[in-house]
């Protein structure tokens, strides 16, 4: 009581004891100086910024938002023209850096689950062949891995004429990848609700399954049942439909090929780094994650009488999935600064347009700058937030 | 007789145990079958040794032009740093390695000594002799330097920076005054939020506006300060890891012997910390010394920068220049960055059996 009275009085500032031997004097002094430098620090930097536009006689405030771009874009998901605002372009760009970020989300994400699961096989061939994937890629920059694609391999690619054939109706030249375009009909809509039916179906019947199993310790297939339903009802659909594959084909024209998806050359290129890249990185998490279960508890499963696929999904992995999901986000996080790499070959992601493009032409550099750093800010935030969230719901609860 | 049946032991253990991991064995098989062969008919079989100028390289069927690194290696590894002053660098190079190695071999004494040279005196050595300006000493302004010259100031600047900054922002974050702590905290979340090319942007584009009329820094200088903020928000978080594996116990009795402060960060808490941490240190300087390679973005000539640069020369425009080049290059940062995570393997061994014994 009262070592806790005497700390309350020392903290009414009336009583401190200014003296520099006092060390809660001192830290107030402190953090006083530390405001005080902040302060001034940011009144030198306004005060000097101020001057300096007006005599280089550079416009300030966001009103250029609204004014006319002017110029092209190889790649835009959603409308855009020349006579579309920077304020349009800054959308585009952002759309195309989350774009990258989700592909490449996917795919490093599953490649590296399949390298690091691969680095602890005991097949010493496949175990030998991830470690050398991880150790090569890893240890070379990814910007120099982007430019070897996208220099070495993409560029000198033959011209649409010659193209390489990867898969039936699936083209790769020098100016990226074509496709085939699934075009929208009634059988599309049916397939699309089908899935999201069949997915919501499954999730309940997993639902309904484990408040069974609590109460009555019967076991219901539902993982499986639900894969039949989520794979078999969209079949169905289609199939009622009669089972109509509308693909818009891509046929070669004089120069090029006509329809069809285009992939950007560029843009192949940056997902398929970031992947590579970012998937060597994970594949170290997920084995550490693995490695950090001990072997007591797969043999404690065992002892139980767990086959190994149950002891995989109930013991295994949900006690590596807590180890492995912190340093996962952040490596997600990373590949998403890392699409920023994008302006290095032209890829018109948010840096490289918005960045780039529009600081060259408007000046604004304070403004762009701070736009787009702010961005990727929140997409950080975002992030770690929803992760924490996550985190917090399979971390272990202590007694 | 005997050897043959272990071999066959061990390819049945380890490669064919059951019918699944036999398969895998054979898609291994088959990729390397693939890849292998190509590579080495691309890099050894049919690359082109020698020659002199781009007529060597040209033809169908030519694998990988080697004479395109040959004839640049001088541009490589200086850039466009004037040739009779070249010996500045070695000698910068020399004195760099006279004080790391010692340093990284840990039964040899007088640590304490080798880190002051290697932290203090060494920077200030290498910038005296690489600017000059000085008597007897040319000046060499930093445009003309490139190629891995440019690759190891960067790093090592952002190396030499980041670690004490890294550390006093770790502090900072754990520090018991509010400001301090909010100060550090924002500072720490905002750098490690934002990619680097971003930060290469404002140090070269926005920088200049908020500074005062006629003062003005080095393009590369600037890189230098952006490059080494933004590690040493990495390495805060790194140490501060370090800092949150230390028990209490430890603050509590180097405070109860009447240490102040900083005597028991610097005697007790640190020492032991950044021991726990060595491995995420090594990371970092890593991730640092593959990110040199973006200063190229804002145009200066790191080693990538200068292949770059030789590959958009007419004299050299070859089919497999870039494929060359670039192989080229991530040799050079594969071996640095390789060999960095071997040593963080081998310290994190020794250390380990200090501990246990």
């Amino acid at each position: 009581m009262s070592e806790q009275g005497a700390r309350m009085e020392n903290r009414r500032p009336a009583k401190v004891q200014w003296s520099w031997t006092n060390p809660k004097a001192r830290a107030i002094v402190y953090q006083v100086l530390a405001i005080a430098g902040v302060a001034f620090a940011l009144w030198f930097f306004v005060s000097t910024a101020r001057d300096n536009l007006a005599r280089q006689h550079i416009a300030s405030g966001f009103g250029f938002l609204d004014h006319t771009a002017g110029f092209g874009i190889v790649q835009t998901l959603i409308p855009y023209s020349e006579e579309s605002s920077y304020g349009r372009v800054f959308l585009v760009g952002l759309a195309n850096t989350l774009l990258v970020a989700v592909l490449g989300t996917i795919f490093a994400t599953t490649l590296g689950f399949v390298i690091g699961v691969a680095r602890l096989s005991r097949n010493w061939l496949v175990a030998r062949l991830a470690a050398v994937y991880v150790e090569t890629l890893r240890n070379i920059p990814l910007l120099l891995q982007l430019f070897f694609w996208y220099f070495a391999i993409l560029r000198p690619l033959p011209v649409p004429k010659e193209s390489l054939v990867l898969l039936p109706g699936v083209f790769l030249n020098n100016r990226g990848v074509v496709l085939p375009r699934p075009e929208f009909t009634s059988s599309t809509l049916a397939f699309v609700v089908a899935l999201v039916v069949a997915i919501v179906g499954a999730a309940g019947l997993r639902r309904w399954a484990r408040v069974r199993q609590l109460r009555t310790g019967e076991i219901f297939p539902a993982g499986r049942a639900g894969a039949a339903l989520v794979v078999g009802l969209p079949l169905l659909a289609w199939i009622g439909f009669g089972a109509p594959l509308a693909f818009e084909h891509p046929t070669l024209g004089a120069f090029d090929f006509i329809g069809g998806w285009r992939l950007l050359p560029e843009f192949v290129a940056l997902v398929f780094g970031l992947s590579l890249y970012t998937a060597a990185f994970i594949a170290e998490i997920v084995r550490a994650g693995i490695q950090s279960v001990s072997k007591g508890q797969t043999e404690a499963a065992y002892a139980l009488g767990l086959p190994v696929g149950a002891t995989l999904r109930l013991v295994v992995i949900p006690q590596a999935l807590r180890v492995i999901i912190p340093p996962l986000t952040s490596q997600i996080l990373n590949l998403t600064k890392n699409s920023s790499l994008a302006v290095a070959i032209a890829y018109p992601d948010l840096v490289s347009i918005f960045a780039g493009t529009v600081l060259n032409q408007t000046g604004q550099a304070i403004e762009v700058i701070s736009i787009t750093m702010a961005v990727y800010l929140v997409i950080s935030l975002a992030t770690s937030l929803a992760m924490n969230l996550y985190n917090a719901r399979v971390a272990i609860v202590e007694r | 007789m005997a050897s043959v049946t272990t071999a066959a032991k061990w390819l049945r253990r380890n490669l064919f145990p059951n019918w699944w991991n036999g398969a895998l064995t054979i898609a291994a098989l088959y990729i390397l079958w693939i890849s292998v062969p190509a590579l080495v008919d691309w890099a050894f079989i049919h690359a082109v040794w020698s020659g002199e100028g781009r007529e060597a390289c040209i033809g169908p069927d030519k694998g990988a032009c080697w004479p395109f690194v040959t004839a640049n290696i001088d541009q490589f590894i200086y850039g466009r740093y004037p040739v009779e002053e070249r010996w500045r660098v070695d000698v910068a190079f020399l004195l760099g390695v006279v004080g790391l190695v010692p340093m990284l071999i840990p039964s040899l004494p007088q640590k304490r000594w080798n880190a002051v040279y290697l932290l203090v005196a060494y920077p200030l050595i290498a910038f005296v002799l690489l600017v000059g300006d000085r008597p007897g000493l040319v000046r060499v302004d930093t445009d003309l330097w490139g190629g891995l010259l440019v690759t190891l100031v960067v790093a090592v600047t952002g190396i030499v920076a980041s670690f004490p900054l890294g550390i006093l922002l770790a502090l900072g974050r754990r520090s018991e005054m509010p400001v301090i702590r909010a100060l550090s905290v924002t500072f720490i979340e905002f750098w490690r939020g934002v990619p680097l090319v971003t930060v290469l942007f404002m140090a070269t584009v926005m920088l200049p506006l908020f500074l005062p009329e006629g003062v003005s820094f080095d393009n590369l200088l600037r890189c230098l300060i952006g490059v080494a903020i933004f590690s040493s928000a990495y390495m805060a978080e790194v140490v501060r890891g370090g800092l949150q594996a230390i028990p209490r116990g430890q603050y509590e009795a180097a405070r109860a012997v009447g240490m102040s402060y900083w005597q028991t960060m610097g005697l007790i808490v640190l020492p032991q910390a950044l021991r726990h941490v060595i491995p995420g240190i090594v990371n970092t300087f890593i991730g640092l010394f593959k990110d040199t390679t973006l200063v190229l973005i804002v145009g200066i000539f790191d080693l990538l920068g200068q292949v770059r640069a030789q590959l958009s020369d007419p004299n050299w425009a070859v089919p497999q220049g870039a494929a060359t080049g670039y192989v080229f290059a991530a040799a050079v940062f594969w071996i640095f960055c390789f060999g960095m995570s071997r040593y963080s393997v081998f310290m994190e061994r020794r250390l380990n059996t200090g501990s246990r014994k």
